[in-house]
């Protein structure tokens, strides 16, 4: 997997190296329940025990470990759950991963927002009462370039007080320009960090170059954000070890970066019904509920966010437990958000949770939880 | 001091104050808030500029009339990003007073003395009464009171932790060579752990999570309120000595001392 032209090399950082070492040296069936007990009874927790946690042998452990990641949710955050809102402004894409909707062979209706499309989105989305919204395009530079995506975060500076960002990875020179623009918070999505798997699943694309993806956040941080985010696409290949990397991504970053603000997002691929016997390791929402607490006690501090994919009952419980952040009001197609913008794009997934931010707002309030909608200062 | 008084006033840049307990407003339910003021007998409440920049919700809204609002820069990495959170706190009306918070590390979001130094020159040549959140160093502390610092907030303990008095030790000397009032900050978690601060002396303390974490928040805001009076109380009476050893020597060692 060499790199492309153009695209930077970190020569200088090892973290990738560093992750792959642990992820392969990371045996889930090794530990025990005396191990899981240790880990549940330590004040700080080492990356053995978060191993321990991941593990099967945690799984009669979930009451436990649910109420001591509540323990350190509310200790970290008290009661409140930020709300934001995903707004997709392109799906062109030029990547052929099988897993995804958006890829460049599937016949899908196509769309781009022009800047004025864009601005509408926004206004509709800032009227829901949202002060925060992620900007999303497919993953094709030449149909979304880094210009664009600069514009649309100045247009939603306008709207917004924090602005994140999941496009195509990019040079760090680029995520200073996007940081500029005022976008604050960067997540990319690894899907898995088993490289061999990898390849099999990112048949063509810049995509295919799993170390480019790997730095993103850090190129990310060099470039001036505040915030990186982190996530493998849970069922992809072995859900175990794609999240103990992810969670040792993440701690060795903040580790270099200190003042790296870290979240994880937690998707996976919806087994199939009855499917148990074909793939013992589906992340049903047990192992979900499982690995989200794991992430909570490894790094009590970090931002945990929780899709739409979930249904709203599971989402309302798990941000009482350990996710910090949900998203409402959300739609993934292009353009849809405003009724001035017609033609819109085909969605990327179907969403469970099709609630709007009202909605979801008086959900958290009637369950004792104080929804936010900006903890942000852009500086 | 000697005596007991009626009068015994918080006094911080020539603002006096009868409550020596000061609430932080980050982790309740803004409803919760003012139950919590009252219930503490709270006049000073802090506020994360960065949640009161929301345009949706106010928190400014629910905090009574009477309380001084004591706006923070968490969210800060440096001086000059403190500086610029204070000034925004001035330009949205939030008064005078600003508590800087100033971190580099998302971890343990443990103050940056050196930098918190530096904002507070600053902003206290700027006319805010500045409030510095540090790491109890009595180096720090000294600069400190040299920029213009109004007092000084030292941490009990990692925040959020309700550990206690952790740096007992590092905050009493601030306490005995630091002539601005000395605010207990951050790790209290219970009402005795407050009492004790006001034991050693601290001038005032201040709490967030040890009550908004309580199953009754109004309740436990009650309480502290109620052991940083005990304790403010029992530092006035002088308090007796304990005996370490659990006894008094009967055989003095001076004993054989004749004239």
């Amino acid at each position: 997997m060499t790199y492309l032209p153009g695209m930077e090399e970190l020569e200088d950082s090892d973290i990738m190296d560093s992750v792959i070492s642990a992820m392969n040296g990371y045996d889930a069936d090794s530990y025990t329940s005396e191990d899981v007990e240790r880990a549940l009874y330590h004040d700080f927790c080492t990356e053995d025990d978060f191993g321990a946690l991941l593990s099967p042998a945690a799984a009669p452990y979930l009451e436990q470990i649910a109420q001591k990641a509540q323990q350190e949710k509310l200790k970290h955050f008290g009661n409140t759950v930020l709300m934001f809102t995903p707004l997709y402004i392109s799906n062109y894409c030029s990547n052929y991963c099988v897993y995804c909707g958006f890829n460049c062979h599937n016949d899908i209706n196509r769309r781009k927002l022009n800047y004025e499309e864009i601005e509408e989105e926004m206004q509709a989305i800032a009227a829901t009462g949202l002060e925060e919204v992620l900007i999303l395009t497919g993953e094709s530079r030449e149909k979304s370039d880094v210009e664009y995506i600069g514009e649309a975060c100045r247009i939603a500076r306008k709207y917004f007080r924090y602005i994140g960002l999941e496009i195509y990875p990019v040079n760090s020179d680029e995520y200073q320009y996007l940081h500029d623009c005022g976008a604050d918070c960067v997540t990319v999505f690894q899907e898995t960090y088993d490289s061999v798997m990898y390849e099999k699943l990112h048949v063509e694309g810049h995509k295919r170059i799993f170390p480019y993806r790997v730095n993103a956040q850090e190129r990310a941080l060099r470039g001036g954000m505040r915030g990186v985010g982190f996530g493998a696409l849970l069922g992809l290949s072995d859900f175990r070890k794609d999240a103990f990397a992810t969670g040792i991504h993440a701690s060795l970053i903040q580790k270099k970066y200190p003042q790296a603000e870290i979240s994880f997002s937690c998707p996976r691929l919806r087994p199939i019904v009855n499917n148990d016997k074909i793939n013992p390791r589906d992340v049903h929402e047990r192992e979900l509920l499982q690995i989200v607490c794991a992430y909570r006690i490894f790094m009590p501090f970090a931002g945990i966010t929780i899709s739409t994919r979930e249904r709203a009952g599971f989402r309302d419980n798990l941000v009482k437990i350990a996710a910090t952040k949900i998203s409402a009001g959300v739609s993934t197609g292009i353009g849809s958000h405003s009724e001035k913008v017609e033609n819109a794009g085909d969605d990327q997934f179907v969403i469970s949770d099709g609630r709007t931010v009202d909605e979801v707002f008086r959900a958290l309030e009637a369950e004792g939880m104080q929804p936010v909608m900006n903890d942000y200062i852009y500086v | 001091m000697s005596a007991v008084n009626n009068d015994d006033k918080l006094v911080i840049a020539g603002h006096e104050f009868n409550s020596r307990f000061i609430l932080g407003s980050g982790k309740y339910s803004v409803n919760l808030i003012k139950a919590a003021v009252e219930q503490a007998g709270a006049e000073i409440v802090t506020l994360a500029v960065r949640r009161a920049n929301s345009g949706t919700e106010n928190i400014i809204d629910y905090i009574p009339d009477n309380v001084t609002l004591m706006p923070n820069t968490s969210g800060a990495r440096d001086a000059r990003e403190a500086v610029r959170i204070a000034r925004l706190a001035r330009e949205m009306g939030c008064g005078d007073f600003v508590k800087i918070e100033i971190m580099r590390d998302s971890k343990y979001l443990m103050p940056d003395n050196i930098e918190t130094v530096k904002a507070t020159e600053i902003l206290a040549d700027e006319g805010f009464i500045v409030m510095p959140y540090i790491m109890p160093d009595l180096y720090t502390a000294r600069d400190l009171e040299n920029a213009g610092a109004a007092a000084v907030m030292p941490l009990a303990a990692p925040i959020g932790s309700n550990k206690g008095l952790s740096s007992k030790d590092f905050i009493q000397m601030l306490i005995n060579e630091i002539d601005l009032p000395v605010i207990v900050d951050a790790g209290l978690g219970r009402p005795s752990q407050a009492c004790q601060a006001m034991e050693m002396g601290a001038d005032a303390v201040m709490c967030n999570t040890g009550i908004a974490s309580a199953k009754n928040v109004s309740l436990m805001a009650k309480a502290f309120g109620g052991a940083v009076k005990a304790g403010r109380q029992a530092y006035l009476a002088g308090p007796g000595r304990v005996l370490e050893n659990g006894a008094d020597p009967s055989s003095p060692l001076t004993g054989f001392i004749s004239e």
